[in-house]
């Protein structure tokens, strides 16, 4: 029996469905039209470049306010660019960041062109490896409600999951670009003032 | 057992200007010239150290930690710039209060050439990137240098890089 892969745009919606002062932060690709589509908020930040500075963007964020659920939901080709992140975080382990890694063994945005996962790179595996104990693989829609539960709330120490879903892109829905303007906007919603 | 005498007396300097611009996050990949500012920050419980596995992290270390309210300082060696530039894109477009502190290698009797090419395109680049830059090649000039740049990074926002040089750290001794 083929396994059926889930929809990343279902992964999406039910990972900010419960969400109320969690800030998201979506890597550089399709997931930032993911979460544009899941609906626009002032507690969103959509990388268009710094491939690979997803999750170290959210440890900053999760260091600075470690109260702060943070959340942050990238890719598997953004994430294996800065996959030193994961021996960073871990240093820190801080319990209000969890990282989901969208996986679909592809570079949706440039072709569909395999990524490492495709060949065997377990991301999950890797976390763990640097030292993130609570790392797991998800492809059930059910596991994605729980992973949702933890990511809007304080945990024990960081999360990382990687979610496989299906290959293949979407229609683009394309969130605000203006990076001046998503800073003070969520610095304005944690109530601090812009530069 | 002799008193240690510290190689960078000046290093005082530069931790009580992050202080006094309440500079609570330091960023740092390991180097010999910022070793003292490193020990430093690790030691106080204001401060938090976070080391990379590579310079480029830390850049989206400091803008998550501004859009948290937090500002942070970025410390590396020449030959790390180079592994920076494409995430300092984020510092003009996300934008934040950037500020790095860079120890020069590859000038002033480097032994090492194979630091040679990234330490001298290091002012090219950071230019290239749209940064700013300020030096220092002597002790009395850490001082004003780095208040000039804690001002006008924190207080202007223009995103600022501190060239420590290869004279004032001292060029690492490999054979006499």
């Amino acid at each position: 029996m083929t396994e059926k892969r889930l929809n990343r745009r279902d992964v999406v919606a039910r990972l900010v469905a419960g969400r109320d002062e969690t800030v998201v932060i979506a890597g550089l690709g399709a997931t930032t039209y993911d979460l544009a589509a899941a609906g626009d908020h002032p507690r969103n930040f959509y990388l268009w470049g710094a491939m690979g500075g997803a999750a170290m963007m959210g440890l900053g964020l999760a260091l600075a306010q470690p109260a702060l659920p943070v959340l942050v939901i990238t890719g598997d080709g953004e994430m294996l660019m800065g996959l030193g992140a994961f021996a960073t975080i871990a240093l820190h382990n801080p319990r209000n960041l969890t990282i989901a890694v969208l996986d679909n063994e592809s570079y949706a945005e440039t072709g569909g062109q395999k990524t490492h996962t495709a060949y065997g790179t377990d991301l999950a595996a890797v976390a763990k490896a640097c030292g993130i104990a609570d790392a797991m693989t998800l492809r059930r829609l059910e596991e994605v409600d729980l992973l949702a539960v933890r990511a809007h709330a304080l945990s024990e120490g960081t999360t990382v999951a990687a979610i496989k879903i299906a290959p293949g892109e979407l229609p683009k829905v394309l969130p605000p670009r203006d990076g001046g303007f998503m800073t003070n906007r969520l610095r304005g919603a944690l109530g601090f003032p812009p530069m | 057992m002799a008193p240690e005498i510290s190689p960078t007396p000046w290093a005082a300097a530069i931790f009580a200007t992050l202080q006094r611009h309440a500079v609570s996050l330091v960023a740092y990949v390991p180097d010999a010239g910022h070793a003292e500012l490193i020990r430093r920050a690790e030691a106080d419980n204001a401060m938090r150290a976070v080391l990379l596995t590579s310079e480029e992290e830390g850049v989206g270390l400091l803008a998550g930690a501004w859009l948290g309210g937090r500002r942070g300082v970025l410390l590396m060696q020449s030959s790390g710039v180079g592994n920076c530039i494409n995430m300092l894109s984020l510092v003009r477009t996300a934008p934040f209060p950037f500020l790095a502190l860079v120890t020069m290698r590859g000038e002033f009797g480097e032994f090492n050439h194979w630091q040679v090419p990234m330490g001298t395109a290091t002012p090219d680049v950071l230019r290239a990137m749209g940064l700013r830059i300020l030096r220092a090649d002597f002790p009395d000039e850490v001082t004003p240098v780095m208040e000039a740049a804690a001002q006008q990074c924190y207080a202007g926002g223009t995103a600022t890089v501190v060239l420590l040089s290869q004279r004032l750290i001292g060029a690492k001794a490999f054979a006499k």
